[in-house]
C-alpha cells in the first residue's frame, strides 16, 4: 500500500477547528494497522499478566456458581433479605450490571448516529462489554425468583398449570425489554465484526484457525454489493438499537417507579436511570480501556482524545445525575407528601445515611475533577475516577432500592437490612464472570474495529490533500442520485 | 458470454489504491458489464455511484418485520390475558392498551432487528463459505489492505482476450484469471 499518512503531531487533544483531529496516530497504514491488531488475536502465547489475570477471574466465577448452588439448594434465607426489606442486593446488582451495558450501545448505535467518528476505536470493546454486563444482569433475576425451576415462567410459553404470564406487571416488560436488548446488541455486536473475523481468517496459518475463522466470517469476501446491504443494515440497527437502549434502564425504572412506595413511585425515574446507566457504562469503558490500551500498545489506536471524550461524557451524564438527586429531593419537600419528605431526609440522615453520601460523593463530587485538563488527558488519573464512579452507582441502586424498602409506611415494620457473605460472595464472583469474558474476548477476537478504523484513516490521495476515503457508514450519499439508481 | 474456456470463472485485477478502484469501476460500469464486482476491506466513499448499484430494498423488509412484530407483540398479550385466561388483576380491563405498550415496542424492535439481520446476510447469499475468489493467493488481502475488481466469465459482454486487455486497461498492479 503506497498510501501512507503524514506524521500527525502526538498530541490530538488540541482540538483545531480548521482540521478533523486525527483520530488514529503513529504514523499507520493501511497495513500496518491491520498487522497491528491482528497480532493481539494471533499470538501464540498472551503475555503472563494475562494467564494471572484469567486465573483469578475464573477463580472467582467458580465462587459465584457455589454460592449460586448454595442458594438453591437452601433456599433465599441464605440472602440477607427480611421482612421488610424483600428485594436486595439480587435486584441492587441486575440494575448495576444492566446499567454498564448501556455505555457499549451509546457508543456504537447513538455516537453513530450523531457521526462520532471517535467511537471506531472504542466501539467493538465497549459492545463486547455490553453483551458480558447483560450476561452478569442476567443472572440476578435467574436466581432471585425463589423457586429457579419454574424461572420459564416468565416467558410466555405453554406451562402445565395452562397460565400465561400478567403482561401489566413490570417485571415482565422487564424481561421483554432485557431479552431485546441482549438480542439486538449480539447481533449488532456480530454483524459489525464479520469483516474483522475475515481479516483474521485471511491471515489464518493453522488449519483449525481457518476453519473456525471461515465459518463465523461466513465467507465475508469485501463485495461492494454486500457492503452496500451491510452498512443499511448497520445504520437500521443502530436506529433501532437506539431507542432500544433509552427503553430498557426506562423499563427497569418502571420496576421500581410502578411501585406505591415512597422514593420509588416518582416519574424523574426513566431519564435519570438512563443517565445514571450511561455515565456507569462509560466509567467501566475506561476501567477497561485504559490497561487493555496499554498492556497490548494500542495508544496509537485508542488516543488520549478517546480518552478525553469519554471523560467529558462521564462528566455530563454525571452532572445530569446529581442534577436529578437534588430535583428529587426538591420535589420531596414541594411535593408536600409526608411520606415522601421523609423518605428522603431519611435518606440522607437515617440509618443508611453512610451508602447516601458514598454515593453523592462518588457520582456527584468526583466526576468534578474532569473539568480538569490535566485529569481529563492522564490515563490513570482519569482510572482512579472511573473507580470511584463503579462505587458511586452501585451505591446509588442500593440506597433506591434499600432505603425504601427498609423504613416505609408504617414504622412498626421497618427494619434495618445488611448483607448476609452469600450476597457479597455472589456479586464478587459476578465480576469474576465478567472479566473472564472480557479476558478471553481481548485474547481471541478483534478487539478494534478494523474495517471501521480504516474508514476514518486518512489515506495518501493521488493528487490533492490526504483525506479519509473510507465511506463511514453511509456518507456515501452525497453522489448524485442519477448515478447511484443507474443500473 | 465467452464459451471458450469454460473452467473460467472471471478475471481478477488488484489495485493498490482506492482512488484507483473507484476510477476503474466507473470504466466497468461505463463499458455495460453486468456481472462483475469489487472488493474492498472497507467500504469505500463513492463506489455506489461508481459502480451504479442501486439502493437495497431491505429497509422495506425490515419495515415488515417491525409491523409484524408490533401485530404479534398485541395479538400475544390480548389473546393470553384477555381471552384465553381472563387475569384480573387490581380491577385492572383486561386488555389496555397503554400497559402493553412495552412489550409491543420490545417485540416491534425486536423483529425489525432480527429482520435486518437475517434480511441482510440471505440477500448478501451469506453464508457462502466457498468462492472461486477465494483460490487467489493474492485476494487474500482484500480484507487487509488491497482493492479488487472480479469481472465474471458469463457476463454477456465476456470475452477472454478483450476483457483481460480491458483488464490491463484499468490501471490495476496485478491481472489474474480465476478458474471456477
Amino acid at each position: 500500500m503506497d498510501a501512507t499518512r503524514a506524521m500527525e503531531p502526538l498530541d490530538n487533544t488540541l482540538e483545531d477547528p480548521t482540521r478533523p483531529t486525527p483520530l488514529v496516530l503513529g504514523g499507520h497504514t493501511l497495513t500496518s494497522l491491520t498487522d497491528k491488531i491482528c497480532a493481539i488475536a494471533e499470538k501464540p502465547r498472551p503475555p503472563r499478566a494475562w494467564y494471572i489475570a484469567i486465573t483469578a477471574s475464573s477463580s472467582l466465577t467458580l465462587v459465584m456458581f457455589a454460592m449460586i448452588g448454595y442458594l438453591i439448594t437452601t433456599g433465599v434465607g441464605v440472602w440477607g433479605l427480611n421482612n421488610p426489606v424483600g428485594w436486595g442486593w439480587a435486584i441492587v446488582n441486575f440494575v448495576f450490571w444492566v446499567g454498564i451495558g448501556h455505555a457499549g450501545t451509546l457508543i456504537s448505535a447513538i455516537l453513530f448516529l450523531l457521526r462520532q467518528k471517535w467511537r471506531t476505536s472504542i466501539n467493538r470493546f465497549a459492545e463486547a462489554m455490553t453483551i458480558f454486563a447483560v450476561i452478569c444482569a442476567g443472572i440476578f433475576p435467574g436466581i432471585h425468583v425463589g423457586r429457579v425451576w419454574v424461572v420459564a415462567w416468565i416467558f410466555p410459553i405453554p406451562n402445565y398449570e395452562s397460565m400465561w404470564p400478567n403482561f401489566r406487571s413490570p417485571l415482565l416488560w422487564d424481561v421483554f425489554a432485557v431479552g431485546t436488548y441482549a438480542t439486538v446488541s449480539l447481533l449488532f455486536w456480530y454483524t459489525g465484526m464479520v469483516p474483522d473475523l475475515a481479516t483474521l481468517r485471511d491471515r489464518a496459518t493453522t488449519k483449525v484457525r481457518a476453519i473456525v475463522l471461515g465459518v463465523l466470517a461466513l465467507g465475508w469476501r469485501g463485495s461492494h454489493r454486500h457492503w452496500h446491504r451491510y452498512e443499511w443494515a448497520y445504520l437500521i440497527l443502530a436506529g433501532l438499537a437506539t431507542p432500544l437502549v433509552l427503553s430498557v434502564h426506562s423499563v427497569v425504572s418502571f420496576d421500581f417507579a410502578t411501585a406505591q412506595l415512597p422514593g420509588w413511585h416518582t416519574t424523574i425515574f426513566p431519564p435519570y436511570f438512563v443517565a445514571g446507566a450511561i455515565f456507569s457504562g462509560f466509567a467501566m469503558v475506561g476501567t477497561l480501556i485504559v490497561p487493555i490500551r496499554k498492556w497490548f500498545n494500542l495508544e496509537d489506536i485508542i488516543t488520549l482524545h478517546h480518552l478525553e471524550n469519554i471523560n467529558k461524557v462521564i462528566l455530563a451524564t454525571g452532572t445530569m445525575v446529581g442534577f436529578a438527586y437534588s430535583t428529587e429531593f426538591f420535589i420531596a419537600w414541594y411535593s408536600g407528601n409526608p411520606n415522601e419528605s421523609f423518605t428522603f431526609v431519611n435518606r440522607a440522615f437515617g440509618p443508611y445515611a453512610w451508602a447516601y453520601w458514598t454515593m453523592v460523593s462518588c457520582n456527584v463530587i468526583v466526576p468534578q475533577f474532569f473539568w480538569s485538563k490535566k485529569i481529563r488527558t492522564t490515563p490513570w488519573m482519569a482510572w482512579i475516577l472511573y473507580i470511584f464512579v463503579n462505587i458511586g452507582m452501585w451505591f446509588e441502586r442500593f440506597v433506591i432500592t434499600v432505603t425504601s424498602l427498609s423504613r416505609d409506611f408504617l414504622p412498626s415494620s421497618w427494619a434495618y437490612y445488611s448483607p448476609t457473605f452469600v450476597d457479597v460472595l455472589t456479586f464478587v464472583g459476578s465480576f469474576g464472570l465478567f472479566f473472564t469474558l472480557v479476558l478471553l474476548f481481548v485474547r481471541f477476537g478483534p478487539i478494534i474495529a478494523m474495517a471501521e478504523v480504516k474508514t476514518v484513516m486518512p489515506v495518501a490521495a493521488l493528487e490533492g490533500e490526504s483525506k479519509p476515503i473510507g465511506d463511514y457508514h453511509g456518507d456515501m450519499h452525497d453522489e448524485p442520485r442519477h448515478l447511484r439508481e443507474k443500473e | 458470454m465467452d464459451t471458450s474456456a469454460p473452467n473460467l470463472y472471471g478475471i481478477l485485477i488488484e489495485f493498490d489504491h482506492p482512488e484507483r478502484l473507484v476510477n476503474a469501476c466507473r470504466k466497468v460500469r461505463d463499458a455495460g458489464f453486468k456481472r462483475w464486482d469489487a472488493h474492498t476491506p472497507f467500504p469505500i466513499h463513492g463506489m455506489d455511484g461508481a459502480m451504479g448499484i442501486r439502493v437495497t430494498r431491505l429497509p422495506f423488509l425490515i419495515l415488515g418485520g417491525g409491523l409484524t412484530g408490533l401485530a404479534a407483540a398485541l395479538l400475544m398479550q390480548w389473546w393470553m390475558n384477555a381471552v384465553d385466561y381472563p387475569f384480573l388483576i387490581s380491577g385492572k380491563p383486561l386488555f389496555g392498551l397503554p400497559a402493553n405498550i412495552p412489550v409491543v415496542f420490545e417485540l416491534t424492535v425486536l423483529f425489525a432487528a432480527l429482520t435486518t439481520f437475517f434480511g441482510m446476510w440471505g440477500r448478501n447469499g451469506m453464508p457462502h463459505l466457498y468462492h472461486p475468489v477465494f483460490k487467489s493467493e493474492r485476494f487474500r488481502r482484500v480484507t487487509a489492505d488491497r482493492f479488487f475488481i472480479v469481472l465474471e466469465a458469463r457476463d454477456p459482454l465476456f470475452q477472454l482476450s478483450k476483457t483481460q486487455e480491458f483488464a490491463a486497461s484499468l490501471g490495476g498492479v496485478a491481472v489474474e484469471l480465476l478458474e471456477d
